[in-house]
């Protein structure tokens, strides 16, 4: 395996000062907001997981299509990369909204058009992984894996589009207008909107270093089982 | 709670919420660094075991050790 380069050591220590800056400016620096007081801090960490899961299910379309072209197992790698990282950052979007719903609407849980379409969203892509590791040949289960990233991809505009397409939910709408029909509208100050950008810039860094750091495991992965083809045809 | 005049305190929640997102971050590195190792350690294995054999040391009687 090839030694870690400079640019992935750069990119370790700018993930780690930007996630300590990330937790100090949301606690810290952003102003308490009046109505759900210290529990709206959760959101910053919240939206930007969220915002970063889903853009890399969505980032998963590309190697999956490029893999269906050329059949290049590299891209398979990136694949498999970017939906493990995502699944990871989705679960951790939905636990902390849970976490904020039980003050701000009195329940954990509520089977509501933004909540059941993010649940539908992750199970798929944790059954992405159930599915993938009951192939045995490497080409079929990348091949299987492509086009079941593509049509599992088909979840993520439903699931960011589900709150502005539905009438009556319970989700604020952080990005862009509201219908004005959420129960909770986020009217968030120059101060939290400058926090919340960085958060979710701070967390695509994060999430770009934890890639590359995947696709070398996958590259290591794959290099171990043909050296053992190779051992055990000898 | 948002009929109330004053901020409410929901400053557990916030902690719980900060906590989990540090243990489920630092699960998921941990378990990249840990998948690395261990394939690291298993690669090692394997190039000893292709390593071809080598010569016995020979002892004085012309007996192999």
């Amino acid at each position: 395996m090839q030694p870690k380069p400079l640019a992935l050591k750069i990119l370790d220590v700018a993930s780690i000062l930007l996630f300590g800056m990330t937790i100090y400016l949301a606690l810290f620096i952003a102003p308490t907001e009046a109505t759900m007081g210290a529990v709206q801090r959760v959101f910053y960490i919240h939206v930007s997981t969220a915002w970063v899961g889903m853009l890399g299910f969505i980032a998963a379309v590309v190697p999956a299509i490029i893999y269906l072209r050329n059949n290049n197992m590299k891209w398979d790698r990136i694949e498999v990369a970017a939906i493990e990282i995502s699944s990871v950052f989705f679960l951790l979007a939905i636990v902390l909204g849970s976490i904020w719903a039980r003050p701000a609407w009195n329940t954990w849980w509520k089977w509501e058009a933004r909540l059941t379409t993010a649940a539908i969203a992750e199970l798929l892509y944790i059954a992405y992984f159930m599915l993938r590791a009951g192939i045995d040949n490497p080409e079929r289960r990348a091949r299987f894996g492509a086009v079941y990233a593509l049509v599992a991809s088909v979840s993520i505009p439903i699931t960011f589009m589900s709150i502005r397409w539905v009438d009556r939910t319970l989700h604020p709408v952080v990005f862009g207008a509201s219908k004005g029909t959420a129960e909770i509208d986020m009217a968030m100050t120059l101060g939290m909107v400058q926090v919340m950008l960085f958060a979710i810039l701070a967390f695509s860094i994060i999430f770009i270093d934890l890639l590359w750091h995947r696709i070398r495991l996958g590259e290591l992965q794959e290099a171990v089982e043909a050296r053992k083809v190779k051992v055990i045809g000898s | 709670m948002f009929f109330q005049e004053s901020t409410p305190d929901t400053s557990g929640y916030m902690i719980a919420g900060y906590a989990v997102a540090f243990i489920v971050l630092a699960v998921y590195v941990a378990s990249i660094h840990i998948r690395n190792r261990n394939l690291k350690q298993d690669m090692a294995m394997l190039e000893e075991l292709e390593e071809p054999a080598k010569p016995q040391p020979v002892t004085k009687r012309g007996k192999k050790k």
